[in-house]
């Protein structure tokens, strides 16, 4: 019996050390490899380039498609921004400048007409890239037979003709798109759009060659031999479906010189502690940081912080199933909008480098003529304000004559959505009295679907930007859009985004104060929804890697720039 | 015999179907559209790319249109994780590593396990056993993702031994998420063959065969063992394949390219055939692996007869 007892004792002592060992471990790492890299950043302050330009990298996820019609998520866009290149490019500045084409277009004085020049770039096969290349590829993906999910989305109401082909109602022949010859690309557009430029830079706007696609048929884009590059890079290596591949300085690239990298290897790794293990260990030359890491490392010298377009925000329900919601009454909203301390969970529960959101245009993304972002016209609206939102909430109360509010928050299943929840339902509960919030937590797939249905009260809410324009985060709110399924309707806002759309697009400062002034309505005024937090991401770096650009919209990365200094 | 796994086959087509078809519309059940960027597209937009990929057919059409693929072979192409991939090329490419890794696990972690259990039987209560047991519980309790961060961080980050992760160097690649995967099979293999190899010992029959003179380790491995690997075997079977299936966690951690975790991806992302797909390779193969264990049986124990009481 006694034997027994020790034998217990033992086991569960040896089982907790290793688990502690576990934890200890992970501290060790964080300490000593700063300590020595510190030291390497310091030498290598010369800029020399080292003889070997090689990169490794990781990405999240397998390639889903190379089919520039067919990509929809960011791996495939950020490949396709290094290994391909459209009339346009993001630059250092995340401004769009000429690539294929060559200097600005011509455009007609209404604004409809884009006539571009096209410079002597060629395909990875020696072939010029022609003015054709962007007709195929562009009458390509808004074919309905392609099954594009982003063609259409980009086009319809933007190029002339794309809604309707899209619906399958016109000959895609019929696209606001043609080759004059071989290097001059006409675009005629739909109505006005103010940054159509920066949409030529966007994956779906890539060239494809229609001799080689047709000639691959079903086997286009399927693996590294049967796709075509008239980017900085080629792709190598890559099976279809593996977790692997190169991507290989492009020879052909009309800017070659430019490009100082002469390979990139990239791995995919699923886990974020396999990666910074595979960072420690020097195999990899950055690493992403998620959750916990990113707290742990947060002081480490080899951090770099970049704030990415992304902006989440509470949607507020105002009809369920047919029946006004508490959320129906501006006071509930605005007191809700206002009742949450966004700087702590920026801090505390994020941890990585986000910023607290007082609005929906992102900061630093979209600017004016004179560099100005757009975040300076209207700054922060409905900010964090217990006493404000404990009055705007008993005024809501007595004004729906209820004492006692319960309502459903819909959020995402991942320990972050989770704790960031739980977070808010304490902070609303413990700041709005009588009031009661119940979590759900639902995969990605599900909340799409409860939203379609508009069945929830509360949606904690996300949108990344499609293209480089106010536009992309304002529209959705308009009454009857897709993202719009909250019950939400003002006409006065409604009327401001058809002006920034319509009459106002050719007069550049009066179009950004009617979207300024439209954020204001729906955010300061309605209350319609709340700003969260713009996401911040935190990543290690080597000291040796310079010149990585991180786009806002489109691919994240360029390596274009990119180089190694001082890693020998 | 022949008689007996003739009769097993056609009920092994059976089961396929109506697992198949089961998956098939329990599949469909699922919340959500197989589009990745479909919460950016307006319905209209959505109908498109569905119409492109078939999935607005009336339910029945696209069910038949799925087996009559199936019966030929076909899994059909995955729809959002690889573009126009076919499942069948993805499975092939995938079950490489699943099946190395886990066939190396389980050999492993059944070896060690085996022989562990015995030493604990025949030194029963002395350090030896309690030290064995205690193996045994820690490979039972702490999950296989714990082993494979704790073998990554001492002996790939620290001592440098093997690579920390990723599927490159050979061989050296699959040590550790071997190991990791083998303390399962191992603590069970130890704790059934220890349990009843002791019942074994106290037996009648190891008494006669005591009495008539038979030395210890005749003893231990001729009537003992194999009477205790019966019950082992039964386990093993299943465990085979939860392994394989089981060992997404471990791929994951250890970045390589598998299947096991592709399946779950598929599942959170709809990607229909990939689902369908590994849900009916991962069946044929634990159908088959149950046949296997079964013939076993007759093997290692004549007392139980496969060809049943009728046959000739």
């Amino acid at each position: 019996m006694r034997n027994s007892k020790v034998f217990w004792l033992l086991s569960l002592v040896l089982v907790l050390s290793a688990f502690l060992a576990a934890c200890g471990g992970g501290e060790d790492t964080s300490t000593e490899p700063s300590d020595s890299e510190g030291d390497k950043e310091k030498e290598s302050a010369s800029g020399d380039l080292d003889s070997v330009q090689e990169l490794n990298l990781m990405e999240s996820a397998e390639i889903p498609t190379m089919d520039s019609a067919l990509a929809e998520d960011a791996v495939a866009f950020n490949i396709m921004n290094n290994v391909n290149e459209g009339l346009y490019r993001l630059n250092q500045e995340n401004i769009a400048e000429p690539a294929v084409a060559e200097g600005e277009p011509e455009i007609s004085e209404d604004g409809l007409t884009y006539t571009f020049k096209l410079r002597d770039a060629k395909w990875s096969d020696g072939s010029p890239v022609t003015a054709q290349d962007f007709v195929f590829s562009w009458q390509r993906a808004v074919d309905p037979a392609t099954g594009s999910p982003y063609g259409p989305y980009m086009m319809a109401g933007t190029i002339k003709n794309a809604a309707a082909i899209a619906e399958g109602k016109m000959d895609k022949a019929e696209l606001g798109v043609e080759a004059k010859d071989e290097k001059t690309l006409v675009v005629t557009l739909e109505r006005p759009v103010p940054y159509f430029i920066s949409l030529m830079a966007f994956g779906t706007f890539l060239p494809q060659k229609e001799a080689f696609v047709t000639e691959k048929g079903d086997a286009y884009a399927s693996n590294s031999e049967n796709l075509l590059y008239n980017g900085p890079f080629t792709l190598t290596n890559w099976d279809g479906t593996g977790l692997t591949w190169s991507m290989e300085k492009n020879p052909e690239y009309w800017d070659a010189e430019t490009v100082k990298l002469d390979k990139i290897n990239v791995d995919v790794v699923k886990e974020s502690g396999t990666g910074v293990n595979l960072y420690t260990s020097g195999e990899k030359d950055r690493a992403g940081l998620s959750g916990e890491y990113a707290m742990q490392y947060a002081d480490d010298p080899e951090v770099v912080r970049e704030l990415e377009p992304t902006v989440f925000y509470l949607k507020y329900n105002q009809e369920r199933n047919g029946k006004e919601t508490p959320l129906a009454n501006v006071n509930i909203r605005k007191a809700i909008s206002m009742a949450y301390n966004k700087q702590d969970l920026v801090d505390v529960v994020l941890a990585n480098g986000s910023l607290p959101a007082d609005f929906l245009v992102p900061t630093e993304f979209t600017f004016d003529e004179s560099k100005k972002d757009f975040r300076e016209v209207n700054g922060k609206m409905n900010e964090f304000n217990a006493e404000e939102a404990k009055k705007l909430w008993e005024t809501g109360l007595k004004e729906l004559g209820v004492t006692e509010v319960t309502l459903e928050m819909l959020g995402g299943d991942s320990e972050l959505a989770k704790k960031m929840d739980e977070y808010m339902k304490s902070q609303l509960e413990g700041n709005l009295e009588g009031l009661t919030i119940n979590l759900k937590a639902v995969p990605f797939a599900v909340r799409l679907e409860l939203d379609e249905k508009q069945d929830y009260d509360i949606q904690n809410s996300g949108w990344g930007p499609d293209y480089q324009d106010p536009m992309t985060f304002l529209d959705l709110f308009v009454t009857g859009s897709a993202q719009n399924k909250m019950g939400y309707s003002n006409p006065e806002f409604d009327k401001l985004i058809e002006q920034a759309k319509g009459e106002l697009a050719q007069d550049i400062p009066a179009r950004w104060e009617a979207m300024a002034k439209a954020e204001k309505i729906l955010i300061e005024e309605d209350a319609a929804i709340s700003g969260i937090y713009q996401r911040g991401i935190m990543s290690l770096q080597k000291p040796y890697v310079h010149d990585i650009v991180v786009h806002p919209f489109g691919g994240d990365f360029s390596y274009k720039w990119a180089y190694i200094s001082g890693k020998e | 015999m022949a008689r007996y796994i003739g009769k097993r086959l056609i009920y092994m087509v059976l089961t396929l179907a109506l697992i198949a078809t089961f998956t098939f519309f329990l599949m469909k059940i699922l919340p959500g559209s197989p589009i990745a960027s479909a919460g950016k597209l307006s319905p209209e937009q959505r109908a498109v790319v569905e119409e492109a990929y078939g999935l607005n057919d009336p339910l029945p059409v696209q069910y038949f249109n799925y087996m009559f693929g199936l019966a030929q072979g076909d899994l059909g192409i995955s729809i959002n994780q690889f573009k126009g991939a076919p499942v069948t090329d993805l499975i092939l490419s995938r079950m490489g590593p699943s099946a190395q890794i886990g066939f190396q696990g389980m050999v492993l972690g059944t070896i060690i396990g085996i022989l562990l259990g015995m030493i604990a039987a025949l030194r029963q209560n002395t350090w030896v056993d309690y030290s064995s047991t205690l193996i045994a519980i820690i490979g039972i309790s702490i999950p296989s993702f714990v082993f494979a961060s704790l073998l990554q961080y001492w002996f790939g980050l620290k001592l440098e031994w093997f690579p920390v992760a990723l599927w490159k160097d050979g061989f050296m690649s699959s040590v550790l998420p071997s190991i990791a995967l083998a303390m399962f099979p191992l603590a069970t293999a130890a704790r059934f063959i220890r349990t009843e190899m002791i019942e074994v010992l106290g037996s009648d029959y190891i008494t006669l065969a005591k009495a008539k003179g038979a030395s210890g380790s005749e003893i231990a491995f001729k009537h003992a063992f194999r009477n205790a690997l019966i019950p082992l075997i039964t386990v093993l079977g299943p465990m085979t394949v939860g392994i394989l299936t089981g060992s997404l966690v471990v791929e994951q951690i250890f970045a390589i390219p598998g299947i096991g975790e592709q399946f779950v991806k598929s599942i959170m992302v709809n990607d229909f055939s990939i689902i369908m797909g590994t849900t009916i390779f991962f069946s044929v193969f634990l159908i088959v692996v149950i046949l296997i264990v079964d013939i076993l049986y007759g093997i290692i124990d004549p007392r139980i007869r496969l060809s049943g009481g009728k046959s000739s």
